[in-house]
């Protein structure tokens, strides 16, 4: 991978043909099938696509959060040049989970326990994954929360007394303490109002200008992402159908679907008539042989019945016929 | 109007006792109004007011959408039920068509409900889990007098044509369980239109849906409103849509009204400090955003319940005037036609030589670069 001033962008996490599939009573859900992605260090890759087409569990098949009823987990997951999917669970855990990639959780804010002071929480993986002592990881988490911008008395108060920005920058702050290389951010803002959004938008990026860490953020909000994109990854039914760098994906999109959904964004300065996607995302347990769009695709051609493969367009990539 | 609107309610429901106060007024009218709650201590000692609505005054006209934009906790939803009349408000007035909605009695009340109709927050809360589509749509028709089934069937069915359910007979037999969030908000919404109401408030319509989904039902409310003449109040948190949907659009912030336009005039020329920053807060996609800081006033919404003196906004406000914002309430100040702003920038006595108006600072539109 190269830049656009010719330097050479080392990829900290790469991702083929990663499967997640869960059992259900109805069948196989098959949340996340074949997908492929490469994320260079140091830089921010968000992932947009709507409800249910399983950004969530691409977070957890990442982070390796498996529920109980997985049916099939499998793929190739690089972090740094090192397979992490040959460790098992036990050493996934110990050397990578925390350490090198750490996550904030969808409705993260509103999962702190409300019996423990947001500051033991904060400091709990300092504690149990980097080896620190109670007071050490303590103050641990006092640096980070200066450096999310939560007051240090914070640390001893609970959940219920802080705002809902502040809870969010709390959890975000325990997803820096141990400075990770990658933190996985599952739509950290969606509960949030547009100020306090805002706000948790410019510490991100301050964050990640400030240090090493590289950034995979999920959302369903076109605009919130584009304020942290170096990379934008589109997710379509279980799969990434686009990939490409932010600049060259907001002005010229090129999947139908993100297309149709860049069309679907409303913007303050007005503009072209809003459209909307007609018909629904397949199901996930049958989803359609073929383009999985199609059912939905203005531009559907003969070719469509066919999975398309990834064609390459320069940096970027895209899994439609219409790029052959 | 077209011929397959959903037609009057049945004439039981169609006279109110009351006789209208102004025949020639707005369809809702807003005055002065005030909700506030008692907080208790021990469950009985007066401890203080929240005070989510203090002091609001606005005007619907027939067939009008009116946006009320504001953030969390500022009174939106207090404000909605109180003209739904789900609230009895501490003070102030509400008028629906001519009518002071506070005076109306059972009869009246009824007929109140129909002319209302109402879209929750929350479309995966809103439908009783145990009724299918059908049933969900008929209640309120045999609630209100709609005797006859066959009336009842063409009404069901037309409501669903609407929301663009077809066939209507595929989506009758449905649980909300089987339907995705988009086509709960559907029903949702048939159900508020199916007794021919002549206002919707709608609170954060489609807040918890995906974007595709969220245009398909804001355009569906826009047919609704142009097709049956109807008046919206369009409540949310997203100044982005509002272009889209509603003509005028007024800015809450604690409780109180900070600004209130045309939509134009307020995406365009902003003119209170709040609105400005809500406005350089929210963004369009581009790549650009990610190479700036965006300018976002300190702290958080104060306590209604003790709120700061003056100005509500004063103790973030980058323009606060010391000795007059934190001090006095700031007038209501019509800058041109239909736009008014309640900031003491836009006052000539206060200002004195100064320039009326927040100092020009680009940053504020476009951000600091990072
Ligand atoms: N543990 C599980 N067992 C069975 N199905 C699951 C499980 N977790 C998720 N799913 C299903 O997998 C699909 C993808 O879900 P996922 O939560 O990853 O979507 P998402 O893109 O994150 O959606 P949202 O934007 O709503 O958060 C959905 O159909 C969901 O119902
Ligand atoms: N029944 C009640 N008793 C006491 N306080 C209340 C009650 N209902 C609302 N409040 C308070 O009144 C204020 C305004 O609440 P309201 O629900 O009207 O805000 P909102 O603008 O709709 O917020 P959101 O965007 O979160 O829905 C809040 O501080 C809220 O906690
Ligand atoms: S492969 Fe065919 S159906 Fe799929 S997005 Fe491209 S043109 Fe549309
Ligand atoms: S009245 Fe004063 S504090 Fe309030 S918005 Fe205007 S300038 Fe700011
Ligand atoms: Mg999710
Ligand atoms: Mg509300």
């Amino acid at each position: 991978m190269t830049t656009t001033n010719g330097a050479v962008r080392e990829p900290l996490l790469e991702i083929e043909a990663l499967q997640l599939h869960f059992k259900t009573r109805s069948g196989i859900v098959q949340a996340v099938d074949g997908v492929d992605f490469q994320l260079p260090r140091n830089e921010a890759t968000v992932i947009i696509g709507e409800s249910g087409c399983g950004k969530s569990s691409l977070a957890k098949a990442i982070l390796r959060l498996l529920p109980r009823n997985v049916h099939d987990f499998s793929g190739r997951v690089e972090l740094g040049g090192e397979d992490v999917m040959l460790l098992n669970d036990e050493e996934y855990r110990r050397h990578v989970r925390w350490k090198r990639i750490s996550m904030v959780p969808q409705a993260a804010m509103n999962a702190l326990n409300p019996v423990l002071r947001v500051g033991e929480q904060v400091a709990e993986p300092a504690v149990v994954h980097l080896g620190l002592s109670k007071d050490e990881g303590l103050q641990r988490a006092l640096e980070t929360f200066a450096q999310v911008g939560v007051p240090a008395d914070f640390l001893h108060r609970y959940a219920f007394e802080l705002s809902g920005g502040m809870r969010q920058r709390a959890i975000i702050a325990m997803a820096l303490l141990t400075d990770p290389d990658l933190v996985v951010l599952d739509e950290p803002t969606s509960a949030l109002d547009v100020l306090t959004q805002a706000n948790i938008m410019n510490l991100l990026k301050r964050v990640k200008k400030e240090s090493n860490t590289s950034f995979i953020l999920i959302t369903h909000d076109i605009a919130t992402s584009s304020e942290l994109a170096d990379n934008v990854a589109v997710m379509y039914a279980g799969q990434i159908v686009e990939v490409g760098d932010a600049a060259s994906f907001f002005e010229e999109p090129l999947h139908p679907y993100s297309q149709k959904l860049m069309a679907s964004v409303p913007r303050l300065s007005g503009g072209d008539e809003l459209e909307f996607i007609t018909g629904q995302p397949p199901s996930l347990i049958n989803p359609p042989t073929g383009c999985r769009f199609a059912e939905r695709c203005p531009a559907r051609f003969d070719k469509c019945d066919q999975e398309p493969p990834i064609f390459y367009k320069g940096e970027r990539w895209v899994k439609c016929w219409l790029h052959e | 109007m077209t011929s397959t609107t959903l037609g009057p309610i049945p004439v039981a429901l169609a006279s109110p006792s009351i006789p209208v106060v102004d025949p020639d007024a707005p369809l809702l009218s807003v005055r002065d109004l005030r909700v506030w709650y008692e907080l208790k201590r021990w469950g009985f000692a007066h401890a203080g007011d929240v005070r989510a609505v203090d002091g609001v005054s606005f005007d619907v006209a027939r067939g009008e959408s009116l946006a009320v934009v504001g953030e969390s906790g500022c009174g939106k939803s207090s404000l909605m039920k109180a003209i739904l009349g789900l609230n009895t408000p501490t003070a102030g007035q509400i008028l629906f068509d001519g009518r002071d909605v506070s005076a109306l009695r059972k009869g009246d009340l009824k007929w109140f409900r129909s002319q209302v109709g109402y879209v929750q927050q929350d479309p995966f809360g809103a439908l009783p889990t145990f009724m299918n589509v059908k049933r969900i749509l008929e209640e309120p028709l045999i609630i209100n007098g709609v005797d006859d089934p066959v009336e009842r069937q063409a009404r069901i069915e037309q409501a669903l044509i609407e929301v663009k359910m077809s066939p209507p007979a595929e989506w009758l037999p449905k649980f909300p369980h089987m339907l995705s969030g988009g086509q709960q908000q559907r029903v949702v919404i048939a159900r508020s239109m199916i007794l021919g109401p002549k206002l919707l408030v709608a609170d954060e319509p489609v807040s918890m849906l995906d974007a595709s989904v969220r245009v398909e039902i804001l355009k569906i409310l826009r047919k609704l409103q142009e097709e049956h003449n109807l008046a919206v109040v369009y409540i949310t948190h997203d100044l982005s849509t509002v272009r889209y949907f509603s003509e005028h659009i007024f800015v809450m912030y604690a409780g109180r009204i900070a600004e209130m336009a045309k939509v134009d005039d307020i995406l365009d020329d902003a003119s209170h400090p709040y609105t400005l920053a809500l406005l350089s807060a929210s963004s369009d996609p581009d790549a650009r955003n990610a190479l700036v800081q965006r300018e976002v006033p300190p702290g958080e919404p104060p306590s209604l319940v003790h709120p700061p003196a003056g100005c509500r906004f004063n103790p973030r406000c980058a323009f606060a005037m010391e000795g007059v914002c934190d001090e006095r309430e700031p007038p209501t100040v019509e800058i041109k036609d239909e736009h008014l702003v309640h900031c003491w920038l836009y006052d000539k006595e206060v200002m004195g030589d100064r320039p009326l108006g927040v100092p020009a600072r680009k940053e504020l539109v476009d951000g600091k670069p990072l």
